[in-house]
């Protein structure tokens, strides 16, 4: 049991004890926001941080969920229907989405992802008969898993946590598998790893589903949580505020994603709280994030702390040999 | 018989206004090797700032044309001066670069619904081109006819820049091998700025112009940005003549998906951009600067 070990159960204990110490719905319900977006910011961050491909269309994606699910509820299916039907609809999205833009790298990229979530919008937009256009669909009622109901802002945040764990593990052991390293290979020398007899776009296509995957989950939560849709969540501030969040925090790791949406939620809460200009804050937050901090808060802080640590033990080198070298001489 | 035709003339018109905005696009994409993501601010931001003017903003009411090349002059000062305050600073990332744009242009949006608030402001049709023209049957509106004459004539302008004067040789050769150009002397960041503000300025006049037609709203950047973005994988990037076959394309396909399909005219924007990402993945004319 080394102390990563013990950081790593504090941490959950300290998640687990979230709602009995601030034990007020409106904070509680934060702490599940900020869950879920942080769900949805480690699956854009497989993507962004591992397989460097920056996506500007995931709100298209958890937003497909999220329809799906409100759809077959409105239709009358039950619960399980419609979250394996949101998962599924994610997922043929991701496929879809997958499918097209590997068809580029790089800046092209993020310019056919970005035209394809605005057709999904579009779509949620203009097809009135499916999506009921801007008025978006209420969902009634949240699932109760083994009788569990959900209704509480605690159940939720309960509901949202496992989730939650669950994915932030299932991302570790993902960056540590071979599949993992082969997805940052392709990212840092995709001719190489071709010549290495890696499939590099299948490498790619996997591990844009994961992504998908992941986001269809947060399209699921957020539709249950907000038990409402409309357009404006598949919109391309709703992809770039997730996109803020993963490279705010720290793209490529498993804590800045994390650190990224616990970041930008609040923040978007304190600024709606008292100006309503969000998209201003959100637009001069990213600015000043890629011109100063580009790297992320969290490999930013570290590397301060790594350079003030080196500076104090530098120093302290420097006092101990002037202490000694004057010693023996006096 | 008419409706069709009518079709057909909006089609090209707006083809027209996609032809202004996205030849900056692929231009500026061309050159810099970034898709401007302010592009779409830069159209509404002429639409506001021209509308402005219209209404004696400034204490005298311009006529619409002038008002139009106006707000473009305005729009491509604040395009130079995006270049060369904020893009210039992180030359050669063009990852940060792309993420600045998305930013400003989430500011601009924002700015403009400060400033001019939310309702939709609906611009005139210049005196003189409220009428029709007559061709027998059919009947041709002609202000977008206007349009569509205006569209032409700013091709064949940057056509013949681009082909027989130094600045348009100059910026061929920066598209095409911006290391070669800079080592034969060209100042290709001087290039990069003159080009932006070009692309915005088209961008800002192509607002004005399609404001009789669209009116100016909140949104009308996001609405805009997708079509150009569409236009420009379709005609590939940097190319001239793919920005104006992507965009007639573009409107008509907009424009016929909007009659026929309302609800999914967004959708069969889809179904050209599938088909040349498969088959074409460069776009129709991607490599090519003419």
């Amino acid at each position: 049991m080394n102390i990563r070990h013990i950081a790593i159960a504090v941490a959950v204990l300290a998640l687990i004890a979230v709602p009995y110490v601030i034990n007020q719905p409106y904070y509680v319900n934060i702490a599940s926001q900020i869950l879920l977006y942080a769900v949805f910011a480690l699956g854009l961050n497989i993507l962004v941080g591992y397989g460097g491909l920056v996506s500007l269309g995931h709100a298209g994606l958890s937003g497909s969920a999220a329809y799906a699910v409100a759809y077959l509820l409105a239709a009358g299916h039950g619960h399980i229907v419609a979250i394996a039907g949101g998962l599924a609809a994610g997922l043929v999205v991701t496929a879809g989405f997958a499918a097209l833009a590997l068809r580029a790298t790089g800046i092209s990229f993020i310019m056919i992802t970005l035209a394809l979530g605005e057709i999904i919008w579009g779509l949620a937009y203009r097809w009135i008969s499916i999506t009921n256009g801007d008025n978006g669909i209420s969902v009634s009622s949240r699932p109760a898993p083994f009788g569990l109901a959900l209704d509480s802002a605690n159940a939720f945040y309960d509901a949202t946590l496992i989730v939650f764990l669950l994915a932030v593990a299932a991302c570790a052991i993902f960056v540590r598998s071979p599949f993992g390293a082969a997805l940052t290979g392709t990212r840092d020398q995709p001719r190489r790893m071709n010549a290495l007899g890696f499939h590099v776009w299948m490498i790619r296509f996997w591990a844009f589903m994961f992504s998908g995957l992941l986001s269809s989950i947060a399209g699921v939560l957020f539709i249950y949580y907000y038990e409402f849709i409309s357009p404006p969540a598949l919109a391309l501030t709703s992809s770039a505020e997730v996109l803020l969040m993963v490279i705010s925090g720290g793209a490529g790791t498993l804590l800045g994603p994390v650190v990224g949406a616990s970041l930008v939620v609040i923040i978007r809460l304190v600024v709606s709280a008292y100006i309503s200009r969000w998209n201003f804050m959100l637009g001069a937050i990213f600015v000043a994030i890629v011109v100063f901090m580009p790297e992320g808060l969290v490999p930013g802080t570290v590397r301060l702390a790594r350079a003030a640590w080196r500076e104090a033990e530098r120093r302290n080198l420097l006092s101990r040999a002037a202490a000694t070298s004057t010693g023996p001489k006096s | 018989m008419s409706f069709w035709l009518l079709l057909t003339v909006n089609s090209v018109t707006f083809g027209g206004l996609l032809f202004l905005l996205s030849a900056g696009f692929s231009l500026i994409f061309g050159l810099m090797r970034i898709p401007n993501l302010t592009h779409g601010s830069m159209f509404m931001v002429g639409a506001y700032l021209g509308s402005s003017l219209l209404s004696g903003a400034l204490g005298l009411y311009l006529n619409f044309w002038v008002a139009a090349v106006v707000g473009a002059l305005e729009v491509a000062a604040l395009g130079a001066l995006m270049e060369r305050l904020l893009l210039r600073r992180l030359a050669g990332q063009q990852l940060a670069q792309v993420l600045v744009t998305l930013g400003v242009s989430f500011m601009v949006a924002d700015l403009c619904l400060m400033g001019w608030g939310g309702d939709p402001i609906s611009v005139a049709t210049p005196a003189g081109l409220n009428g029709f023209v007559r061709a027998g049957a059919a009947v041709f509106p002609l202000y977008r006819m206007a349009v569509i004459g205006i569209a032409v004539v700013f091709a064949i302008g940057l056509w013949l820049m681009l082909e027989r004067t130094r600045l348009g040789a100059m910026i061929r050769a920066g598209v095409d091998d911006p290391q070669m150009a800079r080592v034969v002397g060209i100042r290709v960041s001087q290039l990069f700025t003159i080009v932006f503000a070009l692309g915005a300025g088209l961008a800002g006049f192509a607002g004005m112009i399609g404001a009789p037609i669209l009116s100016v709203y909140p949104g009308l950047d996001q609405d805009m940005l997708p079509l150009a973005l569409v236009v420009v994988i379709l005609g590939g990037t940097g190319s001239l003549l793919g920005s104006f076959v992507g965009s007639i394309i573009v409107g008509f396909i907009y424009n016929f998906g909007q009659a026929l399909l309302p609800e999914l005219a967004y959708f069969v924007l889809f179904l050209p951009m599938v088909l040349v990402l498969v088959l074409r993945p460069q776009g129709l004319f991607g490599g090519q600067i003419l």
